[in-house]
Parts: C-alpha cells; structure tokens; sequence
C-alpha cells in the first residue's frame, strides 16, 4: 500500500492534472497548426501537457517526499463569502444595492464566530447608505438604487 | 545631462495640482486601506483601481504608484503595532518593530519606517532615472525570440527568488499562463476555453481574478482562526528617534537601501526578498546581533529601507521591458494595457511625459507618506483598533462593488468568487499564488512573442538559442533553475527566508 506522506503535494498534484486535462480536453476541436504557422491550440496543449507532467510528478513526490499535513478548511468561510459574492451579483441590477449591499453585508459577516445580529445589521445600514452616497451618486457606479424588479 | 532635462520634464508633469493631489490621494488611500490587517498591497491596488480608470493615464499611473508605496508602508505600520504583517514584505519588520512597541517605541519604529523609506526612495528614484534609459535602449533592439526568452528567465527567477516549493511554483506559472488565455484567439479569431459563454470572448477579467485570490482568498484565510489582537498605540506622541538611534539607523538605511535596489530588479525580488536579505546582512554584521528580535532599531530600519528601496526598482524592469517582476507590477501593466498604453521600451521614447511624469511622482509619493503619516499615524493606529469581523464584511462590499464597476456587469462579479474560491484552496495546497498572476498578465503576450519568433526561423525552434541574447537569457533561466537544486543554495535559499 502506498502511502501519501504529503497531502498538500498530493492534492496540488491533482489539481494541475485537472486543470491540465480540461484544457486539453476543450482544445482538442481547434487547429494546433504546426511551429511554423501556430495554430489557436498550439502553446495551450504544450503547456497544459506541462502542467499535467507537473502533476504527475508532484504527485509522484508526494509519495516519496514527505511534507506539510493540510490545515483545517474553514468551512463557514468558504460556504458564506461564496453565497454573498454569488447573491450580491445576482440582486445588485435586479433587486438594487438597497438589498444586495446589506445581503452582501450580513451573509458574509455570519461566516464570523463573533457574528451578531445586532452589530450586522447597523454595519449594513451603514454600508448601504454609504454605497448609495459614494459609489452610485458620488462616483456614479451604475447600480441602482432600486433595482429593475421593482422600478420599470 | 539628458537626465536632468528628462527629470525637468517629469517634473512639469507631476507638478500640476491636479496630479499632485491625485498623488496624495493615492498614498492617502493605499495607506488606509493597506494598513487593514490582512490586505497587502496587491489586494489593495486591485480595491483602488477601478477608481483610477476614468482619470487620464499619467494621473492613473501616478495615483496608482502612490497607493502602492501608502499600501507598503501601511503594511509596515500594521507590523509593527499588531504584529500582524499585512504582506510578507513586512513580516521581518514585525520581528523588530512589535518588540519595539510593546517596550512602548511605537512612534519611533514608525518613525525610522517612513524616514528609512524615504531616504530609499529618493536613491532608488534617481536609480531609475539613471538605470531605465539605457536599459529601454538595450531592450529596443529585442526581436521576439529575445522578448521569450526574458519572459521565461523572468518568471522561471520569479520563482527560484521566491519562498516556497518550486515544481508547485513552476506548476502555478504555467496554470496562470493557460487561464491567461481564455478567451479569443488574436489571430485566428476563434474562441477558446470560453465554455461558450459570451462574456468570456474577452478574457478573463485580471482585476476580477486578482482580486478574488488576493482579496476574497485572504479573508477566508483570515477567517479560518480569529483571534484576539491588541494593537500597542501607547506612546505614539513620542515619535522622533533619539541621537543615539539617529546614529544607529544610519548605516542600516543606506545598506538596505543598496540591497533593496539591486534585488528589487530582479524578477520575482521585489519588496519581499529585499527585506529578508537586508534584514540577515544587519544582523549578521550588526554588533548588536543579539539584540536582534528583540527590539533593535536597525531591524526595523534596515528591511523598511530595502523593501521600498526595491518596491521602487521594481518597476524598472516592468517600465523599460514591460515585463512584471511581480504580481503588483503585474496589476501596474494590466492598468497601462486598460489606458491604451502598451508598456514596453517605447514608452520611454513616445510617451515621454508619462514616463517621466510616473518618477518623479515616486519622490514627490514618497515625500507626502513621511509628510502625511507622521500625523495621521494616530489615524491608522485606530484603523487598526477595528475588529476583523466588523471589517471584512466592509471589504467584501469594496471589493463587490469595485468589480462590478470594471464593466458593469454581474459576471466579474462571478469570477472573483470563483477565484476566490480557488485562490483559497491553493493557499491550502501550500501553492504560491503570485507566479499565477504573473503567468497571467504574461501568457497571450508570450504566445505571441512564440509566434513571430516561430514565423521569423520557419518553424525552427532552435531560433531561441541562435540568438546570441536569447541564448544567453535561457541559460540565466536554466542556471537559476539548477541553482535550486543544489544543496547549499538551497539552505542558503531557506536561511534567508528564515524568519529568525
């Protein structure tokens, strides 16, 4: 049985080859030319051939050459700045920044452990007022107020 | 002296109102920003540059350079007063300068920070002036195969010079490079790796990638443990160094600033090695060794010196080559291409007024951050006073709004989650993410320089080694490459970036 003695080596090494094959893969239709006349897939295949080499090679010393555990993910963190970056872009035309702001604002700060309702919400009153003042009548960043769910 | 004219005409530009107080604005903002805990200069710069995009180019530029030396020296102020180093180039100042301040020394550790700075500012300006011309002279007579190979030297050094695993390193250059890709193919005209989504035709936006690795990637990060910081304002009245510093900061100053400015041109040198490296010499030669860590002056002098010594020489190779040494000159050069400037040896020739416009707004940047934070530094010590969980929700709605505002359109705003999102794992993976930026700024300009190259030899790649330069230039790459692999530049290579 082998055994992994670098999981961060080990994943990285995965990562590359995914990322590796999937630009081989979606290369595969276009032209690679030859060296004289390069083709739209020409230096993307060289290079995504390399970084699946890499790959293959980090995960080949991740056996052999021990290395660093990977640290606990944190979780919450990941999850809430996903789900508020993703919301803020689906509400700021739509709903306006008078609800993607505090969304944005109150999403991201639950992935806090020091997280409280009350603090949360005057930061997003704060910030909603503050991104209508500066950004869109200050700067004149075209985000509405209200968005165009609610306004024609 | 040619040089004296060029500086006249640098100075006719930087000097007019408007550009003066885009310059202030700059080191004003970068310092507010940059002295948040857990934003480094290049989350800082990608923050601020949507403001920058409706100025002329030279103001842009000029507003740009100056938020990166307040974002720098932001950084230093956090070191040294939280011990906790916004960015790695500060990470040796904490070291010295958070000893200093729990001895109550605060003020003058700023104060040796913004009087080392700039004093190196000021060389490292005329080093640039003196240093870029003949250099964008050389560069001219660069025929694509030499551009390639320069690119290759440029980011394989960028990575031997950093810290960290190299095949992981050299994995994420060439990760960055294929991302850089996406979109249309110059020459052919035809999609790629675009997954069929319109908004993709143009590639993917740099800001929107830089800004969720460095920014969105980092407050994850910095959400994994939260833990209790106090920052040591006690005596920040007391802010001018004594006799007795006076004549222990000098000689550190003017070391570091010379090993800041020789590193800060070699790719992948920049601010970080440069405080590393100085930091080492000070206590190597230092009689005070042992007070080394534990509070001595020189500690703080001698890396704050370096690092803006090489923040500014930096950008020598990223004015006269176009090439980025690293991920903040990355960020300068995406700014350039967006103002319709092609950054390269002819900037100097055809654009005159920007490129001497841009140094002289470096001493005049680094004058107003000794003017400007001597005072406010009672401001920035309350910056820091704000708990994390109430500031990062406050840099998620900038960073929003910032990327929305590229284009004006939601799906940047996709992207910097995505990016986010992955520049989170890979800091996991232990994978460096600086040399993916720089893959990404640099892959279509390589693909291309390959291109001519490749049309100009009919095919033959042997054409990279013919060349006289561009031999000379893979050799460096390879060189710097077998260097790491040898034992004893290896231990010397860990030694420096040792933190003690």
């Amino acid at each position: 049985m082998i055994a992994i003695r670098s999981p961060s080596d080990f994943w990285a090494g995965l990562l590359f080859i995914f990322f590796g094959s999937l630009f081989l893969y979606h290369a595969r239709g276009m032209d690679f030319g030859s060296a004289l006349r390069m083709g739209p897939s020409f230096f993307p295949i060289i290079l995504s051939g390399l970084l699946v080499l890499i790959g293959i090679v980090t995960i080949v010393r991740s056996v052999i050459v021990g290395g660093e555990p990977i640290t606990k993910f944190a979780l919450k963190g990941m999850l809430a700045i996903t789900a508020a970056g993703l919301l803020f872009a689906v509400l700021v035309r739509g709903a306006g920044t008078i609800f993607a702001v505090p969304a944005l604002t109150l999403i991201s700060a639950a992935a806090s452990e020091r997280f409280h309702w009350r603090t949360a919400l005057i930061m997003a009153t704060i910030l909603t007022i503050f991104c209508g003042v500066v950004f869109v009548y200050g700067l004149g960043v075209p985000m509405p107020v209200i968005g165009t769910w609610f306004v024609e | 002296m040619d040089v004296i004219t060029d500086l006249m005409l640098g100075f006719g530009t930087a000097i007019t109102p408007l550009n003066l107080m885009y310059c202030l604005a700059g080191v004003f903002l970068g310092t507010l920003i940059g002295v948040l805990p857990g934003l480094g200069p290049v989350a800082t710069i990608a923050m601020l540059l949507p403001a920058t995009f409706g100025l002329p180019p030279v103001s842009a530029l000029i507003m740009l350079a100056g938020i990166y030396y307040g974002a720098q020296y932001g950084g230093s102020t956090t070191a040294i007063l939280i011990n906790l180093p916004g960015e790695s180039s500060s990470l040796v100042t904490a070291l010295d300068g958070y000893a200093m301040a729990r001895k109550g020394r605060a003020g003058v550790a700023l104060a040796t920070a913004a009087i080392g700075s700039f004093f190196a500012g000021t060389v490292a300006t005329l080093l640039i002036a003196l240093a870029a011309p003949p250099l964008a002279e050389i560069a001219l007579k660069f025929g694509p195969p030499e551009y390639f190979s320069l690119m290759v030297l440029g980011l394989l050094a960028s990575v031997v010079l950093a810290h960290g695993p190299l095949l992981k390193a050299i994995g994420m250059i060439v990760l960055g490079l294929l991302l850089g890709l996406v979109g249309t193919d110059p020459n052919a005209a035809v999609q790629r790796f675009t997954l069929g989504v319109p908004e993709l035709s143009d590639g993917l936006n740099f800001v929107a990638v830089a800004m969720g690795m460095f920014g969105l990637g980092e407050i994850i990060k910095n959400l994994e443990n939260e833990s209790d910081r106090s920052a040591l304002v006690g005596k920040l009245a007391n802010m001018m160094p004594t006799r007795e510093d006076w004549k222990r900061i000098v000689g550190p100053i003017v070391r570091g600033t010379v090993v800041g400015s020789v590193l800060g041109i070699l790719p992948g040198g920049g601010a970080i090695l440069s405080s590393f490296a100085a930091y080492s010499l000070e206590k190597k030669i230092s009689p005070r060794s042992a007070e080394f860590g534990k509070g001595a002056i020189e500690g703080v002098a001698a890396p704050e010196s370096a690092n803006n010594a090489g923040a500014q020489t930096s950008f020598i190779p990223m004015l006269t080559l176009g090439i980025p040494s690293n991920p903040v000159m990355a960020l300068m050069i995406g700014a350039l291409i967006i103002h319709g400037v092609q950054p390269g040896p002819s900037v100097m020739s055809e654009q005159p007024a920007l490129f001497w416009g841009l140094i002289v707004s470096m001493w005049i940047g680094n004058l107003f951050l000794i003017i400007l934070n001597l005072p406010l530094v009672g401001l920035w010590a309350r910056m820091l006073m704000i708990p994390y969980h109430i500031l990062f929700p406050g840099i998620m709605v900038f960073c929003a709004v910032g990327v929305f505002s590229l284009n004006n359109t939601p799906f940047d705003l996709y992207v910097m989650v995505v990016f986010g999102l992955l520049g989170y794992i890979l800091i996991k993976l232990n994978c460096e993410l600086a040399p993916m930026l720089l893959g990404f700024i640099l892959g279509p300009m390589m693909e291309e320089y390959l291109r001519r190259s490749l049309t100009l030899s009919r095919g033959d790649p042997m054409i990279f080694l013919h060349r006289p330069i561009s031999a000379a230039l893979l050799v460096l790459a390879a060189v710097a490459l077998c260097l790491v692999l040898f034992p004893w530049f290896r231990r010397t290579r860990a030694a420096a970036f040792a933190e003690d």
